[in-house]
C-alpha cells in the first residue's frame, strides 16, 4: 500500500467510525481499533495509540457544546478524575507489559460488553434522589436543564463511583479508548446522576482521562503520526457530521445495526487474539 | 467569575485547542502526502520510537526544519495539551470564586497530569 492509499482508508474508516460513534453514543475509539488491526493489519499498538488521540480530539469538541449548555457538572467531573487520570497512568503502564494477544482480547471483551449495550438501548430513568452526606460536603448535587426549566439533582454513592472511576481510567489507558460506557455506569448507576449529566459529564471526562496515559503512549512510540494523522482528522470529522444530524436519524435501528457489527467485531478480535494472529 | 462564566470559557478554550490542533496536524499530513504520498508502508510491526519523535527538544527541531511528521506530531501535542489546559483554567476559575475545595481538587489533577507528561518526555 502506498502512503496515499493508506491514509485516505484509514481516514475513511476512521470518518464512519467517529460518525456512527457520536450517533450511538459509544464513540469511535472502540471501531477504529479493530477496523485498524483486522481490516488493515495494523499493529495493535499504533492502533491504540491513533484512537487514544482522536478520542481525546471528539471528547473535547463535543464537551465544547455540552459545558456550555450547562449539562455537564465540571465538579463532578474535577473530582472524579483524580480517579480516572490515576487509572490511566496505571493502565498505559500495564500495556506496555501486556502482550499484543492479551490486549486483544481484553479489547474484544470490552467490544462484547459495547454490542450488549447497544442492543439494550438506554436505561430507563431513575428517580432523583437526595445528596447523602459525603456529597452534600463535596457540593456535588446541582440542576440541568429540562424542558426549559432547570431541575434539581442529588449524588449518592461517591466512593463507589470514585472506584469505578479508576477502573474506566485504567481500561482508558490500557486500550486507548474512552471507556464512557464505563463512566457512566459509575454516575448514573451506582451515583444515582441524571443520565444526561452522566453521558456529558463523562465525554467531558474522557479527554482529561485520555492525556493521562498519552505522555507514556508518546514515549513508548505508540502515537506514530502517520497512522494518528488519518485517524484523528477522520473520527473527529465523523464526529462532528454525526453529532449534526443525530437529531434526525433513527437512532434506534442505527444502534442495533452497530451492535451487530461491534459483536462480530468482539468474536474477530478474541479469536485472532488466542490464535495469535493479532 | 461565576459558574456559568467559567463554562464558558472553558467551552472556548476546549474548541480553540481542538481546531488548532487539527489544523496543525492537516498542515503537517497534506506536506507529508505531497513528498512521500507514493512511498510504500506498512505498520503490521511495532517498531519502539526513534528518541527525536518523543522528546519535546526533538520534535521542536524536526519541525523548525520543516520535518511533516514532526508538524503532525506537534499538533497531536497540543491536542494532548488542551485537557491540561482546560484542568488548569478550571483551577484558576475555582481560586477566583473563593471555592477553595475545588480549586485543591483542579490542582491535584493538574500534578498527576503534569507529572506523567514529564515523566514520559
Amino acid at each position: 500500500m502506498t502512503a496515499l492509499e493508506f491514509t485516505l482508508v484509514v481516514l475513511a474508516l476512521s470518518a464512519l467510525a467517529g460518525f456512527l460513534g457520536a450517533l450511538t453514543g459509544l464513540g469511535g475509539g472502540v471501531v477504529v481499533v479493530p477496523a485498524l488491526t483486522l481490516a488493515l493489519g495494523v499493529d495493535m499498538k499504533y492502533a491504540i495509540g491513533a484512537s487514544l488521540v482522536s478520542v481525546i480530539a471528539t471528547s473535547s469538541g463535543a464537551a465544547a457544546a455540552y459545558v456550555r449548555e450547562g449539562f455537564s457538572s465540571i465538579r463532578i467531573g474535577m473530582f472524579l478524575e483524580i480517579a480516572t487520570t490515576i487509572g490511566a497512568i496505571v493502565g498505559a503502564l500495564l500495556a506496555s507489559r501486556v502482550s499484543t494477544h492479551a490486549l486483544a482480547i481484553i479489547f474484544g471483551l470490552v467490544l462484547l460488553q459495547a454490542a450488549y449495550l447497544s442492543f439494550k438501548g438506554q436505561p430507563q430513568e431513575a428517580a432523583r434522589v437526595e445528596s447523602d452526606a459525603l456529597a452534600k460536603r463535596l457540593r456535588m448535587g446541582g440542576a440541568y436543564p429540562v424542558a426549559g426549566a432547570r431541575e434539581q439533582y442529588g449524588v449518592r454513592h461517591v466512593p463507589g463511583g470514585f472506584g469505578m472511576m479508576f477502573g474506566a481510567g485504567a481500561l482508558s489507558g490500557l486500550l486507548g479508548i474512552g471507556s464512557g460506557a464505563v463512566k457512566v455506569i459509575a454516575m448514573d448507576r451506582i451515583m444515582r446522576i441524571p443520565f444526561k449529566v452522566s453521558t456529558t459529564t463523562s465525554n467531558f471526562m474522557i479527554g482529561v482521562t485520555a492525556a493521562a496515559s498519552a505522555g507514556l503512549y508518546l514515549k513508548h512510540g505508540y502515537i506514530n503520526p502517520h497512522v494518528a494523522m488519518p485517524v484523528m482528522l477522520g473520527v473527529l470529522g465523523g464526529a462532528l457530521l454525526g453529532a449534526k444530524v443525530l437529531v434526525h436519524a433513527r437512532v434506534k435501528t442505527l444502534r442495533l445495526v452497530f451492535g451487530v457489527v461491534i459483536l462480530a467485531l468482539a468474536i474477530e478480535m478474541i479469536v485472532n487474539g488466542i490464535t495469535g494472529k493479532v | 467569575m461565576d459558574d456559568h462564566q467559567l463554562e464558558t470559557i472553558i467551552g472556548q478554550l476546549l474548541r480553540a485547542g481542538v481546531l488548532l490542533a487539527a489544523a496543525t496536524v492537516l498542515a503537517g499530513g497534506v506536506l507529508y502526502l505531497v513528498r512521500h504520498s507514493g512511498d510504500r508502508v506498512n505498520y503490521h510491526s511495532f517498531v519502539a520510537a526513534e528518541p527525536d519523535t518523543h522528546t519535546l527538544t526533538g520534535i521542536v527541531g524536526s519541525a523548525a526544519h520543516g520535518d511533516s511528521a514532526a508538524i503532525m506530531q506537534i499538533g497531536l501535542l497540543l491536542l494532548v495539551l488542551t485537557p491540561v489546559a482546560r484542568v488548569a483554567v478550571a483551577g484558576v476559575g475555582f481560586l477566583l470564586e473563593r471555592d477553595r475545595l475545588y480549586f485543591v481538587v483542579s490542582l491535584i489533577v493538574l500534578v498527576i497530569l503534569v507529572f506523567s507528561l514529564l515523566r514520559a518526555t
